[in-house]
């Protein structure tokens, strides 16, 4: 049953969260990760970090991208990290964060369990290429 | 199946664990069954087989129509419209859109605005990816699933655009048809394909022109198809049906007749014809207590257990193919591919009758040697 072993697709969220309403970015990548084989949700703008975790726990991704140009990523992201590991979604969840982040909060957010955080201008190949290197291997 | 065994108890154990979380209502593991059941990964047919006795009493609803009907918003209204009276939900949005990189953008989470937060609707997108075993399967294993987790009601949203989609939404047991004011042309094109498939039909975005032509329109088309169809099997509803008695809904757009089968017994359900506008919720209610009657008929005539049955019957026969498939598949590998075979045709080597005979003869001796 060769066919049935057939590599799946890296199933990916990409989610706006918070107040700002920039949401060009989001496209952008949500266009170039499709572009990239793999399969996008996209969340739509101005999301909770409760409908993120929702949407990331029920749609089981391999990936979550968290686009935040607001600043707010402190009160944020920790929120949503929380929430992943509320269901048991942590572990096995790539976490990434794309946005204009001061250094300091980038360690921070780190710390906190973000694989990795891409600024403005960031060559769209380096994110792919980060996410399928380092996406969980699950059963 | 083979690859089951091969992984052995481990696999094993992580499905029982899986079975074990969703029958106790463990979001985590009914999202990770559903990607199991996607991927067709090992051990999700034992996965099936375990949810099957737990499933079945769940209302199937599918929701299809042309892109840019409204699907998504009107599935938002709905799901929080049934989550008020304080029925669980499930929705299924299979979004047939594939690209060739294989990649897809998933967006009718987008729409689901009115259920944010709500963990008691569990929303699942799904893209078409070429799935062995068919789109349809995964469909309908992942509606089992759900049922089997305990939603009250299982919505199936999906492009209604071709045979695949008209596969999925048959899983439904009520097919609702969405179509958009002013498009009568379209009617005029639909009727052949998934028209045929509609139990209800919903003039979406009922607040814009052309609502009383497009309303006119199908309540002709349904009228004529009831007569030029009755007594034909369209293959989803039951000639054997038994009464429904109009048992008034209100809605002002609801009609309810009964229709008498050329054989004197049966009388059967005739689509009905409603208007919705999905921004607003408005006649939203409607639909439900639509689907409601679609759903009470559909148990007291039999209906239901046909329909069951025969989509059963049609799933065995589509896992039976399938697997006989995937068994001449390896066995053609096993004679130097298919490009090396239909070379050697085309040389005039040989023919394709004999190469087909060749490889599934020894297929053949072994069910004979089976059977004794």
């Amino acid at each position: 049953m060769s066919a049935e072993q057939e590599k799946r697709a890296i199933r990916c969220l990409v989610a706006k969260v918070g107040l700002d309403g920039h949401d060009r970015g989001a496209h952008v990548i949500a266009r170039a990760f499709r572009d990239a084989g793999f399969e996008v949700v996209y969340s739509g703008l101005h999301r909770a970090p409760g409908e993120i975790v929702q949407a990331a726990v029920q749609e089981d991704v391999d990936v979550l991208g968290i686009s935040i140009l607001s600043g707010a990523h402190n009160t944020l992201v920790p929120k949503v990290i929380e929430g992943l590991k509320e269901y048991g979604a942590f572990e096995d969840t790539l976490i990434v964060v794309g946005g204009i982040i001061p250094d300091d909060d980038k360690a921070e957010l780190k710390e906190l369990g973000v694989a990795e955080v891409f600024g403005p201008g960031t060559p769209m190949e380096e994110t792919i290429e980060f996410i399928r290197e380092h996406v969980p291997e699950r059963a | 199946m083979g690859e089951d065994d091969a992984h052995g108890d481990e696999v094993h154990a992580k499905i029982a664990d899986l079975v074990d979380g969703i029958l106790a209502g463990e979001q985590r593991a009914l999202a990770r069954a559903i990607t199991h059941i996607e991927n067709r990964s090992p051990g999700h047919r034992t996965l099936i087989s375990r949810l099957h006795e737990h499933a079945g009493s769940a209302a199937v609803i599918g929701v299809t129509g042309a892109p840019g009907a409204g699907k998504s918003t009107l599935v938002d209204k709905l799901a929080a419209t049934y989550r008020e009276r304080g029925d669980t939900v499930g929705v299924v949005a299979v979004d047939p859109s594939s690209p060739y990189t294989g990649g897809a953008v998933l967006g009718d989470r987008i729409r689901m605005g009115s259920n944010v937060g709500d963990m008691e609707v569990f929303f699942r997108s799904m893209s078409a990816r070429g799935r062995l075993g068919g789109l349809s399967t995964a469909t309908a294993d992942t509606v089992t699933a759900l049922d089997a987790f305990g939603k009250d009601v299982v919505i199936i949203e999906t492009v209604g655009a071709g045979q695949n989609e008209v596969d999925i939404v048959r899983t439904a047991h009520t097919v609702a048809v969405l179509v958009q004011p002013g498009s009568g042309d379209d009617v005029q094109t639909l009727k052949a394909g998934i028209l045929e498939i509609g139990d209800v039909f919903v003039v979406n975005k009922a607040d814009t022109d052309g609502v009383e032509r497009t309303v006119a329109e199908l309540e002709e088309m349904v009228h004529r198809r009831q007569g030029a169809t009755v007594g034909l099997d369209v293959g989803h509803h039951g000639s054997g049906a038994l009464g429904m008695n109009a048992h008034g809904t209100d809605g002002a757009d609801v009609r309810e007749e009964v229709a008498d089968d050329p054989t004197g017994e049966a009388p059967s359900w005739t689509p009905k014809v409603l208007r919705t506008v999905g921004t607003t919720g408005e006649g939203v209610a409607e639909l439900i207590e639509t689907f409601d009657a679609h759903t009470g008929y559909l148990r007291d005539s039999g209906a239901l257990a046909e329909r069951t049955h025969r989509r059963y019957a049609e799933e065995i026969r589509t896992l039976v193919r399938a697997d006989l498939g995937a068994l001449a598949t390896d066995e053609i590998e096993r004679r130097g591919g298919i490009d090396e075979l239909a070379e050697r045709v085309r040389k005039r080597e040989t023919d394709p009758y004999t190469v087909a005979n060749e490889i599934v003869d020894p297929i053949a001796r072994c069910i004979e040697r089976d059977n004794g």
